[in-house]
């Protein structure tokens, strides 16, 4: 069943941002070959156009790369996996810092904040 | 074409009158190839009107329709495949009979591909059109549109009426089996949601009228903003001459 996509973001960047987190978590291993446009295309749902841009997006950030008339495979760069592992990291914190930072939060309510949230997540205590 | 890009459908200054009613009215358009295209807009605002005058149903009462650089007439049905918002086949035939029918209608009918997407779309060969489901029935006209090999496909509210699992196997459908190197597909809808995803480009109308045409990643990416909210956002913008 496709996902559902944010209607009113690019199409291509959230692809793009979904397949960059299967990277992440290896569910697409190092020099792994992407699904074909179209595969891809019926997979998530969307139009091949937009899953041509998605790849074009990803070659750009160095996490796939193109052979010709093979397709679309997984980077084995690790330098270049280590840079996307930093960067989604930083993307991630910087939209948390800003919707704390706009609600009124300090740095240092943050900072405590995630520190006693981390530390009962991993003594099971939090549901949520 | 400085773009490179080509343009499949081209609507010049195009009036139609249906006695003295003018279901579009000076309506300019150019489509370019290898799209998706959406063409929305409220009820009677022209949309089936364009449709059947690409596939060459109806004449213009003023301007021109091409079709990949030809008028179009009846005979451009040999670059147009049309699904109709009504049902158009027989319903004492087969699923199997309706799809030899076709074959013996269009030259271009890929017979393989028909074979292929009713088994996509689990249509029993066997059974009768009358005996279909309503939602098969879709799924039906769904194959026998999309087994021609023609550079344009029209369909005329494919969606309308069906459950959310058929309009899923439709789209699905369509992503599946239009050849996009080749062929220019244009839909007509109110379930806008649904198609959204797969849209290239959008077509607005109202009153016979064009009111935009964007690509719909670029409406995202510059105006933040879903086909739904784009179009509530023109319709008032463009709404004070009604």
């Amino acid at each position: 069943m496709a996902e559902d996509f944010n209607a009113s973001k690019p199409i291509y960047l959230q692809l793009a941002d979904r397949i960059n987190r299967q990277i992440l978590r290896k569910e697409l291993e190092n020099g792994q070959k992407l699904p074909s446009v179209r595969e891809m295309a019926i997979q998530s749902g969307v139009n091949p156009n937009t899953v041509q841009r998605t790849y074009s997006e990803l070659e750009r950030m160095g996490s796939v790369e193109s052979k010709r008339g093979q397709g679309t495979f997984v980077t084995e760069d690790q330098s270049v996996l280590s840079q996307l592992r930093q960067r989604l990291k930083k993307e991630q914190i910087s939209s948390f810092f800003e919707d704390m930072k706009e609600m009124g939060f300090t740095s240092d309510e943050m900072i405590s904040g995630l520190k006693e949230y981390i530390s009962d997540e991993e003594r099971g205590e939090t549901n949520d | 074409m400085k773009s490179g890009v080509k343009r499949m459908i081209e609507f010049n200054h195009v009036t139609k009158k249906y006695r003295s009613q003018a279901a579009l009215n000076d309506f300019s358009l150019s489509l370019p190839a290898g799209k998706i295209i959406g063409l929305v807009g409220e009820n009677g605002s022209g949309k089936s009107t364009a449709l059947k005058l690409i596939s060459g149903i109806i004449s213009p009462t003023k301007g021109s329709v091409t079709v990949d650089g030809e008028v179009a007439t009846r005979r451009i049905s040999s670059k147009v495949s049309y699904l109709s918002e009504l049902d158009a086949y027989y319903t004492f035939y087969t699923v199997g009979e309706t799809v030899s029918y076709y074959a013996s209608l269009y030259s271009d009918f890929n017979q393989r591909k028909a074979e292929e997407i009713l088994d996509y779309m689990k249509l029993d060969r066997r059974k009768k059109v009358k005996d279909l489901s309503k939602g098969n029935r879709g799924r039906l006209k769904i194959a026998v549109t999309l087994a021609r090999e023609v550079p344009v496909i029209l369909m005329d509210e494919p969606l309308s009426g069906l459950d959310p699992i058929v309009r899923d196997a439709i789209v699905k459908g369509l992503l599946s089996f239009i050849d996009f190197e080749k062929q220019t597909l244009i839909i007509t809808t109110h379930e806008i949601k649904e198609i959204e995803p797969i849209l290239d480009t959008v077509v607005l109308i109202k009153d016979g009228v064009l009111l935009k045409m964007e690509d719909v990643e670029e409406l995202r990416m510059e105006q933040n903003v879903s086909i739904v909210e784009w179009m509530k956002q023109v319709y008032q913008d463009g709404g004070i001459d009604k």
